[in-house]
């Protein structure tokens, strides 16, 4: 049995002129540039929505039931320029920030408690285990009794809705970060709040920012269904007691006029405010895609 | 100021051992102050970790010195501790027997004065830029105010060749890059000894090659006191001017060679070969026939 040989071949060896054949970098067509912009593809995404929401009330065609888009922009603009819905945009954002801001202390507290002591993280784990998967909703009779009818029981509940899943993403974050850069950290002669502040807290801001857009939306939502319960007692309401109260009177694109905006106020803090922090930080330093 | 002070005497002193090598004509060989004794003594390490059901004795009981402007080696198998030992001496590690001494004086705990050189890349917090990893640790760790430590920071980011990239952060470096931060950072700090965890092993073998050679021309500016971790037996030979070989399991001290001969451009000599394969012999000779591993 004879075995393959591979065949002896003369060498190839050539001095390469300099490279003239054609550009070696050259700009990406308009379409593909076109492409890679994030808010035309979401604004494509928006507009598409749009139109199939047209389509379906036109052909639904009830005005009680679903009012057509182009109504409901209009009820919105009305809304806006008679400075009702301002007002009551103006009420919700007010009570969300306090609680809000609020829940954001306390998670930090409880955070830093949880990485510099055993027994604080068994004091996180427990607690987020307990009251996580409890809908901030549920405790609302309970702060009304409480805290009776005012912004006392809505920061209430607000606090729990964003207390538990930003101290989890927080703490999940500082479990995260490598050990090879907590050494290097040490190694500075980094330690307490100066190690937790120069190592721990940017190294994990992916995951806390995270957190905090998990704890706006969870607060958000909150915040509107509170006062869908809440407003049909007190003359003062935000955004959901304008919900509330038109479609009690039976204005539907006024009640979408309402939703919308509560989509509106997501979408503009989603897309400007987080987008803003994330690319002045984790997108620039390479932390996250 | 006397920061300032001390740096340029240091830098004076550099001059001065530059130009009696030129007198002399050029000796590869570093010549290690007699007099003031070593500056890193370790003395019967014996070095323990945890795992969740056991305590695993990383080395036992390793005693060596390290003198000034050395560039010391260890050497040995995955396992062998040769980690441990150095994580031992950043203070990352307390040892439960034996004694580390920098200039005689105990460590306790990580410092300034003995910085590590990881050899994983993520060791640059990715949140800062070329030049201010590179003055990170300056300020971190008080020793120099921000402007001073910029500016001593572009002088060490200019120094590894990276003053085009000092405003990119580390992400978008490439990998022999990130290291020569690591190194650059670790020279800004003037450190009484430099620790190098296996700091090439995560490069390809081109890129490998040349920061040798880099870090033995930047000693041969510098003259820092160098403490060298690999498995690799032609980079202990090539690196350092001492080769210490650990045996596994736990890691004792097998032998101490000098290696102070030996540079990139030796690598294909007779004495080399020579070299590489006494200590080949060190490093194999617990291995039972057909459990082989090849060193690369």
């Amino acid at each position: 049995m004879s075995l393959a040989q591979p065949p002896i071949r003369p060498e190839y060896d050539q001095p390469l002129p300099p490279f003239v054949a054609t550009v070696v970098e050259r700009p990406r067509p308009l379409l593909e540039r076109l492409a890679g912009q994030g808010w035309l593809r979401k604004g494509l995404i928006l507009v598409v929505l749009a139109l199939l929401w047209e389509a379906l009330a036109r052909w639904q065609d009830n005005e009680l039931l679903l009012p057509t888009f182009l109504a409901t922009v209009q009820a919105l603009f009305e809304g806006l320029a008679s400075g009702e819905l301002i007002e009551r945009a103006r009420l919700s954002l007010i009570v969300l920030a306090q609680g809000y801001a609020a829940g954001l202390t306390l998670a930090f507290l409880l955070t830093t408690l949880a990485i510099s002591t055993q027994v604080g993280r068994d004091l996180l784990s427990t607690l987020t285990a307990m009251f996580n998967p409890l809908p901030a909703i549920a405790l609302l009779p309970l702060a009304l009794l409480w805290f009776g009818l005012g912004s006392g029981s809505l920061i209430f509940v607000l606090i729990h809705s964003v207390l538990w899943p930003v101290a989890l993403n927080t703490f999940a974050g500082f479990q995260g970060v490598p050990d090879t850069l907590r050494m290097a950290g040490r190694n500075y002669g980094l330690s307490g709040l100066r190690y937790v502040f120069g190592i721990l807290v940017p190294a994990a801001l992916p995951a806390i920012l995270s957190g905090l857009k998990i704890g706006w939306a969870f607060a958000w939502r909150t915040l509107i269904a509170a006062e869908l319960v809440f407003g049909a007692s007190s003359g003062r309401g935000g955004l959901g007691w304008y919900i509330f109260q038109n479609r009690n009177e039976l204005y539907t694109d006024k009640v979408f006029a309402g939703l919308l905006l509560v989509i509106l106020i997501g979408l503009i803090v989603e897309n400007l405010v987080f987008a803003a922090i994330e690319k002045a930080t984790i997108r620039r330093w390479g932390m996250a895609r | 100021m006397t920061l300032v002070a001390d740096e340029l005497l240091r830098d004076s002193s550099v001059a001065e051992i530059r130009q009696a090598r030129a007198a002399q004509g050029a000796s590869a060989a570093a010549t290690p102050d007699a007099s003031a004794g070593p500056l890193l003594q370790v003395d019967g390490v014996s070095l323990e970790y945890r795992t969740a059901e056991t305590i695993v004795r990383a080395t036992h009981r390793v005693g060596f010195d390290v003198h000034e402007a050395d560039r010391f080696v260890l050497l040995g198998p995955s396992g062998c501790g040769k980690s441990t030992l150095l994580k031992a001496v950043a203070g990352f590690i307390a040892p439960v027997e034996g004694k580390i001494r920098l200039s005689g004086r105990p460590i306790r705990g990580p410092g300034p004065d003995r910085i590590v050189v990881f050899q994983e890349f993520d060791q640059l917090p990715p949140w800062k830029t070329v030049l201010q990893n590179v003055a990170f640790p300056l300020t971190a760790s008080r020793t120099l105010p921000r402007r001073e430590a910029l500016e001593r920071a572009h002088h060490y980011v200019e120094k590894v060749g990276l003053a085009k990239f000092a405003d990119s952060y580390p992400h978008q470096l490439s990998g022999g890059m990130k290291q020569r931060v690591a190194i650059a950072r670790a020279l800004a700090m003037q450190p009484s000894i430099l620790l190098m965890d296996e700091p090439f092993a995560a490069l390809d073998a081109l890129t490998r090659r040349r920061m040798q050679e880099e870090l033995l021309a930047l000693w041969d500016e510098v003259r820092f006191t160098l403490l060298f971790v690999t498995h690799s037996i032609e980079e202990a030979l090539i690196v350092g001017n001492r080769v210490a070989v650990l045996s596994p399991h736990p890691g004792r001290l097998r032998a101490e060679f000098n290696s102070h001969e030996f540079d990139l451009a030796s690598t294909g000599g007779a004495p080399f070969q020579a070299a590489v394969r006494r200590l080949h012999e060190r490093l194999f000779e617990h291995e039972q026939a057909g459990a082989g591993e090849a060193t690369p």
